[in-house]
């Protein structure tokens, strides 16, 4: 009988165990990002930004060096890394609290300057590492630690649209908003995350992939429910789809 | 080389340039815009990188990026600016990474003003961001001393791999002094088997990470920089004395309120007062073996700063209450001047004869 190999780890990925809850898509995204990196021969020309959040451990995950930036920072970091190494790549992992909060302005920066890293933006719409507050992605109605009644738009204000901020900037160059809900949009996650970092390869500036993602134990949900949830709540709020491409747009 | 007419500012970062720091990221403030507009003009010259960042919390985070692939890497600021960096800098510390930060003190608290001042003291020396940590604090008192401070800061921050404060105040920033740099050698920055570039074939990934999740294990962490602080305070502590041997009395400052009160003491000598000087260089580590040699046969010390007395504690510290210890200075940015310190040692001293 032979035998064929439907699975395999990938050698962007340690061998660590992750501490990611079960049926976050965390670890998803890890994976299509470690596999991005072996298939694009780069593991041992990268440099990635572990930020502060669900994902701060990633250093331990992903099969590259690694630096661990503090809160919203990661941006600025790896801005100093790519200023001194520009033939290497570098990207960053962060969270929504980490990059649509405390660290907005390190990210507006970095996509004005057109800073060629790739930035993969992991949005569940909550504070997953301290305890389910809310984020500013957080959606209106939906209840947090810290929006016990759910968010109100006239107290708490309105969610952040990232992807779509940060493509009006002329400094980004490739800006991709995808879920992790099902296979389909898993697939679409990987190839968006393998243009991002082509767009780097090719030295056209800031790229960045916005994934929707799930927190089952913050919103209190199983894994499948929270997969639905993303689909049936966060997709019409976050709309997926391409926002940027300005080598297509200057007509290539 | 001969002599070259410099302001301060831009004596530290052209010697900062000649220690081979090639990388620099800043945000505008005064009174240290200078040097900042200095490296945006300097560093193409040598190939480096001189970065605008968004914010001096953006700043430290780029010299923590930057510091982290090897290279010798600076930011400058002052007060306000540098209170921002705090957090930055304290990852630098639990990180173990080596970079120079510059601080050119202005008049505080809040937005102050942009008159000199030494008010950051206690900020710089006792740690002043969050965790168990010190960084060691050069403070040179003229143009030519900046020179061999930057330099040095640069070689502490590598050997020990920890970030280094430079403090100088609005006075020695802004000030114009002749000053003579050493011919400009090459460096190339030595292989920092640490450092995170991609790992191009050389084993297995690293990691750079303040981070330890296992008590018992960042305690081990914390013991290790404890032994690095105490090697510092071992090896790195600089001060310099000024006929302190027949001293009744001593008077102590660093920095700007050094220079003046050097005038004031040569003035009391001339009055026949015995007074001598202890100038700290390095206010972290603190220079206590000039106290303890002196602190059984003088009379007194004198603090002098330009801060309502932060020093001045310290130098209690090291006098262990064995003579009394006074203090004068002057706050907001009002630099003391030399008849006034004078007045303050003929008082202490207890009088001139006329
Ligand atoms: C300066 C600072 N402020 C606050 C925190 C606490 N903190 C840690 S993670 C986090 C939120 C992370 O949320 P997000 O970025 O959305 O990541 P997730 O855990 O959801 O993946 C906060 C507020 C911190 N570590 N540092
Ligand atoms: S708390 Fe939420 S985001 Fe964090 S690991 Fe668990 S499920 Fe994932
Ligand atoms: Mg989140």
């Amino acid at each position: 009988m032979s035998m064929k190999t439907v699975f395999e780890r990938t050698s962007g990925l340690t061998e660590t165990q992750t501490h990611y809850c079960p049926g976050c898509t965390h670890g998803i995204i890890h994976r299509m990002v470690g596999e991005v990196l072996e298939e694009m021969d780069i593991l041992e020309d990268t440099v990635g930004v572990a930020s502060v959040g669900c994902s701060v451990l990633s250093y331990e995950y992903f099969n590259c060096d690694m630096t661990q930036a503090a809160h919203g920072r990661a941006p600025a970091v790896a801005t100093g890394i790519k200023r001194v190494l520009p033939d290497r790549f570098v990207f960053t992992y962060q969270g929504d609290g980490d990059l649509a909060s405390i660290g907005i302005a390190e990210a507006v920066h970095a996509a004005a300057r057109g800073e060629n890293i790739t930035v993969i933006f992991v949005n569940n719409a909550i504070y997953g590492m301290t305890g389910g507050q809310m984020a500013p992605t957080t959606l209106i109605g939906q209840k947090t630690a810290t929006t016990p009644f759910g968010r109100n738009a006239a107290v708490q204000g309105l969610p952040i649209r990232v992807s779509e901020m940060l493509s009006t900037l002329d400094g980004t160059a490739y800006i991709e908003r995808v879920s992790t809900h099902d296979v389909p949009n898993i697939i679409r996650t990987k190839k968006a995350i393998r243009k991002a970092f082509e767009t780097q390869k090719q030295g056209h500036g800031f790229s960045m992939v916005e994934v929707l993602s799930s927190c089952p134990t913050n919103w209190g949900l199983d894994p499948s429910e929270s997969l639905d949830w993303i689909k049936d709540n966060m997709v019409p709020a976050y709309p997926l789809g391409v926002y940027k491409d300005s080598q297509k747009e200057a007509g290539q | 080389m001969a002599k070259v007419l410099m302001k301060g500012n831009e004596v530290i970062a052209e010697a900062a340039v000649h220690a081979g720091c090639k990388y620099f990221f800043g945000y505008p403030i005064t009174p240290q815009s200078e040097l900042v507009a200095y490296m945006a003009r300097r560093l193409p010259e040598v190939g480096g990188v001189f970065l605008q960042a968004e914010s001096e919390v953006a700043a430290i985070n780029m010299v923590y990026g930057a510091a982290g692939t090897g290279v010798r890497v600076m930011t400058s600021s002052s007060s306000p600016g540098f209170s921002l960096k705090q957090e930055g800098i304290s990852y630098l510390v639990g990180a173990e990474l080596p970079a120079l930060i510059v601080n050119v003190v202005r008049g505080g608290p809040g937005l102050g003003n942009i008159q000199p001042a030494q008010s950051d003291y206690f900020q710089v020396t006792k740690g002043g961001g969050h965790g168990d940590y010190y960084t060691p604090v050069l403070a040179p008192s003229t143009l030519q001393e900046i020179i061999d401070l930057t330099e040095a800061a640069f070689e502490i921050a590598d050997t020990y791999r920890t970030p280094v404060i430079l403090l100088g105040d609005g006075m020695l920033g802004q000030m114009m002094e002749p000053v003579e740099f050493k011919d400009l050698t090459e460096r190339e920055p030595g292989q920092k088997e640490w450092a995170t570039t991609g790992t191009r074939g050389d084993g297995k990934p690293r990691t750079i990470t303040s981070l330890d999740l296992n008590a018992d294990a960042l305690e081990k962490r914390n013991e290790h920089l404890q032994k690095k602080f105490a090697m510092i305070r071992q090896n790195e502590v600089r001060y310099e004395t000024y006929e302190t041997e027949d001293a009744d009395y001593i008077v102590t400052a660093y920095g700007t309120a050094a220079r003046i009160a050097m005038n004031a003491i040569q003035k009391a000598r001339k009055a026949g007062l015995k007074i001598g000087m202890i100038r700290p260089i390095t206010l972290w580590p603190f220079p206590e073996q000039p106290f303890i040699e002196t602190r059984d046969r003088v009379k007194g010390y004198l603090s002098v700063e330009m801060s309502a007395g932060q020093m001045v504690e310290d130098v209690r510290l090291a006098v262990d209450g064995r003579a009394p210890v006074s203090f004068f200075g002057r706050t907001g940015g009002v630099v003391p001047a030399q008849e006034e310190i004078y007045e303050q040692i003929v008082n202490i001293s207890g009088g001139v004869e006329v």
